[in-house]
């Protein structure tokens, strides 16, 4: 006899239960926990990265997000400006950088800029710096594209008043379009900053001292001096200490804002 | 007393190949109200862009308080800040309140005090009655709190020519009457004002002057009396049959 829609889909919920619960035992039963406790969660080695892995690692990953998230806002909103201008090279030049930075990984281009600039000018930025420039430079190609979308999402009603009242098309610009603007993409930009914490880590690659570590660095060198993998499961709980609430506050201001759509091409 | 405050000549203007406005000439009195009627894509609403040069006129001449405005080495940012604007669509500043809508372009284009711009902003809130609402969020306001916010964010920067642009189209019926008030008063007060509007008894009572807009011309224009009330060309008072008393007429002939 054929089952009924409705009781069809209790048994294939049955069934899906019933497969949950297998997998579990599963594991519960055959993965050996001291073993993985001993690989993850030794209690002395992660005992031995406190308070340093607070008090530097982490204070230092945040600090190089937040100055290249600075730098990258600053100059994500100067190419977003470059690709609205009329000028046609400003949007050829905007576009380019954009494409750029956007297709290549970031690793490369910490490498460039640490590697590279050295040997084409003859200088040598310091590591805070190198920093600044490599996580904001690849960040501002994200958020440039972002921007835009803020600024074309302002309505056109809103710059005809400011025009309609005297103001300049730069002093419009300033005053009315780009505030409108920040408040409209302020969840997408928090997404950015999520991405920017965590290719904060990338600067691993660069030679820098024990008190400038920040937490992936932190957590490597840590590693090669103990027999168990706590040192990157600490270093990976501290990143959900940033990520997480900045998950929430996005989803927060998406829900403030109405879900205001802005498509990101 | 008859200064002229608006002159407009052979004004033509074009969005591609279509072309909106054909030979316009208007002359405004300081201290005129002058209504402009007529069905949508006469044109009416694109001739009172071009008084402040939101529109880029084609072609012809327009002169705004001694200012020729199509001349291309104008101060056209200077000149707007004596032609103030209401839109249909009110167009505050959503990211400020009430008082910063009204003090902003003070501050930044005038440059005025901060306390200037202030009492300034306050005295015009009066105006229009909305005192109580300085510091409410233009998002926090009904349609029609939100119009005469606009119109006074406009008289902030003391103009002296007021322009309209269906300024009651957007609103709901029962709220219409109180921003209609308000530029009722402004009317009293002696503002030059150019109004597009739908509104024919506020036309009728309160215009000088109504001008009749019909595929780029003007068609008909003298004393709202007249014009509303008498009209003497087909188009006028077909149009007017169908506003006045929209139930008992059929669906408009084509022409």
């Amino acid at each position: 006899m054929a089952l009924s829609r409705r009781k069809r889909a209790q048994y294939i919920r049955y069934v899906q239960y019933g497969v949950l619960i297998v997998v579990v035992l599963l594991v519960a039963f055959l993965a050996d926990w001291g073993q993985i406790r001993r690989a993850f969660l030794n209690p002395e080695i992660a005992a031995s990265m406190f308070p340093n892995v607070i008090t530097v690692a982490l204070k230092n990953t945040i600090v190089y997000t937040a100055l290249g998230f600075g730098f990258g806002l600053a100059l994500g909103l100067v190419l977003a400006l470059m690709k609205l201008s009329s000028v046609a090279p400003y949007r050829w030049i905007a576009t380019v950088y954009i494409e750029f930075f956007r297709g290549v990984p970031a690793l490369l281009v910490f490498i460039g800029i640490y590697y590279g600039v050295p040997i084409a000018f003859q200088m040598q930025f310091p590591p805070l710096t190198t920093v600044m420039l490599a996580l904001g430079g690849v960040g501002a190609a994200y958020m440039a594209e972002t921007i835009r979308a803020g600024l074309q999402a302002v309505p056109k009603g809103q710059v005809e008043a400011a025009r309609s009242l005297g103001m300049s098309s730069g002093r419009a610009m300033i005053t009315i379009v780009i505030p409108q603007a920040f408040r409209i993409i302020l969840p997408p930009l928090t997404n950015e900053l999520i991405l920017l914490t965590k290719d904060s880590s990338l600067i691993y690659i660069l030679g820098l001292f024990r008190e400038q570590y920040e937490l992936t660095k932190f957590g490597r060198e840590t590693l090669s001096r103990s027999p168990s993998l706590t040192p990157i499961l600490i270093a990976g709980l501290c990143y959900l200490i940033i990520t997480l609430p900045l998950g929430y506050l996005s989803r927060y201001l998406e829900k403030r804002t109405g879900g205001k759509k802005v498509s990101v091409v | 007393m008859s200064e002229i405050c608006v002159e407009i000549s052979g004004l033509k203007k074009s969005f591609g190949p279509l072309e909106v406005l054909k030979n316009i000439d208007l002359s405004v009195n300081r201290g005129d109200v002058v209504c402009i009627i007529g069905p949508s894509g006469s044109g009416k609403s694109t001739l009172l862009r071009c008084v402040n040069l939101l529109e880029e006129p084609n072609g012809g001449k327009i002169t705004v308080n001694g200012t020729e405005l199509t001349d291309p080495d104008v101060d056209i940012d200077r000149a707007r800040t004596k032609i103030g604007m209401v839109f249909q669509g009110f167009n505050l500043f959503s990211h400020l309140n009430v008082l910063n809508n009204l003090m902003v372009a003070q501050r930044k284009v005038l440059k005025r005090s901060e306390r200037e711009a202030r009492e300034v902003a306050l005295r015009n809130l009066d105006r229009v009655g909305l005192r109580d609402k300085v510091a409410a969020m233009p998002a926090q306001l009904s349609g029609g709190q939100q119009q005469r916010a606009a119109i006074a964010r406009a008289l902030s920067m003391d103009p002296e020519v007021m322009l309209f642009d269906e300024p009651t189209s957007a609103l709901d019926p029962e709220l219409v009457g109180d921003v209609l008030g308000v530029m009722r008063q402004l009317a009293d007060e002696g503002m030059t004002m150019l109004v597009v509007t739908h509104e024919m008894q506020f036309a009728r009572e309160v215009a000088d002057k109504v001008i009749f807009m019909d595929g780029g011309y003007i068609v008909e224009e003298g004393p709202a009396a007249e014009v509303i009330g008498n009209p003497q060309e087909e188009r006028t008072k077909s149009f007017l049959a169908r506003v006045l008393d929209p139930t008992h007429h059929g669906p408009s002939d084509p022409d």
